[in-house]
């Protein structure tokens, strides 16, 4: 199925979850990114609950701590 | 409305010459007032802009003075200003852009005790800070006293950045619930940053503030804007505000502004 992963369309099979779909983006500092689906949060304590389906969009907010 | 003088007409006249802007816009930048917490990568960009567009007040805080390793971004201050203040540093660089306008430099850090008063008398915040417990104290305290601000934050080649209005779009806490624990993730004293990304969102930070004294365009709400250099990716990543959202959400826990514990980036410069 089609995943659109930061604005981009992938191919992943049925059944992806949020948490699969970290680790196979290898996501840096995954204990602490913030993921959307559709523009919508997903808990961190959900991602390996969370199922995607065809044509999700997900994003992967990173903290940047930085600014001096 | 005030009269312009031959010099604020010559001054400011590709502003007023806008269509967005006018003698109306500018009038309205010589009247606001924004506070820029921090005086380096972000902010010393964020304050020269917005001096020389001629906002009447800006304040400027910073506790630090300036060091050999921050001139590499930190382009308000200059070699003869290492060890001094950063706020008086970054205020004689304003002041020197436009004498007009009024600059009030705040030599401390910003904690739970002071942030209150600081911003009361300011439209308009520019969080130009470098830890997570200033970027969340200022988040807390912006939604508390629906005050709007520019949140940013950049490293290596990477910056996001989006604004809060209040009713408008998430809060920081939206997005990020709360800090990461210390080293969880890279600062930039160990990761690095490009003193130009600094440049990039800094500039970015201040036109969102033109934008909300003028009413010019639409503001960077409901939305955080990434910056990958590496790739010259810009990318728009559209987000709403959380129902359950500890400050700014339907039932909010957090009800004062407090401080989490010592800053992140820490080690020495």
């Amino acid at each position: 199925m089609n995943i659109i992963v930061s604005g981009v369309k992938k191919e992943y099979p049925e059944g992806l979850t949020v948490q699969s779909l970290i680790e196979a983006e290898n996501v840096e500092a995954q204990m602490y990114v913030t993921v959307s689906v559709n523009e919508e949060f997903v808990k961190n304590a959900e991602f390996a609950d969370t199922v995607l389906s065809e044509n999700d969009s997900v994003e992967f907010l990173y903290f940047m701590g930085g600014g001096i | 409305m005030s009269s312009f003088s031959n010099e604020q007409l010559e001054r400011y006249s590709r502003h007023i010459i806008l269509r967005e802007v006018g003698v109306k816009g500018q009038d309205r930048l010589l009247k606001a007032r924004v506070l820029i917490i921090g005086a380096g990568g972000l902010g010393a960009p964020a304050a020269m802009y917005l001096a020389a567009a001629g906002v009447g007040v800006l304040g400027i805080a910073d506790a630090d003075a300036v060091e050999l390793s921050n001139l590499q971004r930190q382009i308000i201050h200059g070699t003869p200003d290492i060890g001094k203040p950063k706020a008086e540093s970054a205020r004689a660089s304003m002041e020197r852009i436009n004498p007009e306008i009024k600059v009030n430099a705040y030599q401390t850090y910003v904690s739970a005790a002071n942030v209150m008063d600081l911003m009361a008398d300011y439209d308009f915040v520019i969080d130009g800070t470098d830890n997570f417990a200033a970027k969340f104290l200022i988040n807390d305290a912006c939604v508390i006293a629906r005050k709007p601000f520019s949140h940013a934050g950049i490293i290596r080649f990477q910056g996001q950045l989006f604004t809060y209005v209040p009713g408008n779009g998430p809060c920081y806490r939206c997005i990020f619930d709360s800090p990461p624990p210390p080293d969880a993730v890279p600062t930039c004293s160990q990761a690095g940053v490009i003193g130009a990304m600094g440049g990039v969102i800094g500039s970015l930070q201040a036109m969102e503030a033109v934008k909300f004294i003028t009413g010019a365009g639409n503001l960077l709400t409901g939305s955080l804007l990434t910056c990958d250099a590496l790739r010259m990716e810009f990318r728009k990543v559209r987000l709403h505000r959380r129902r359950e959202c500890q400050v700014c959400g339907d039932r909010p826990s957090i009800t004062a502004p407090f401080d989490y514990a010592a800053p992140v980036c820490d080690i020495a410069p």
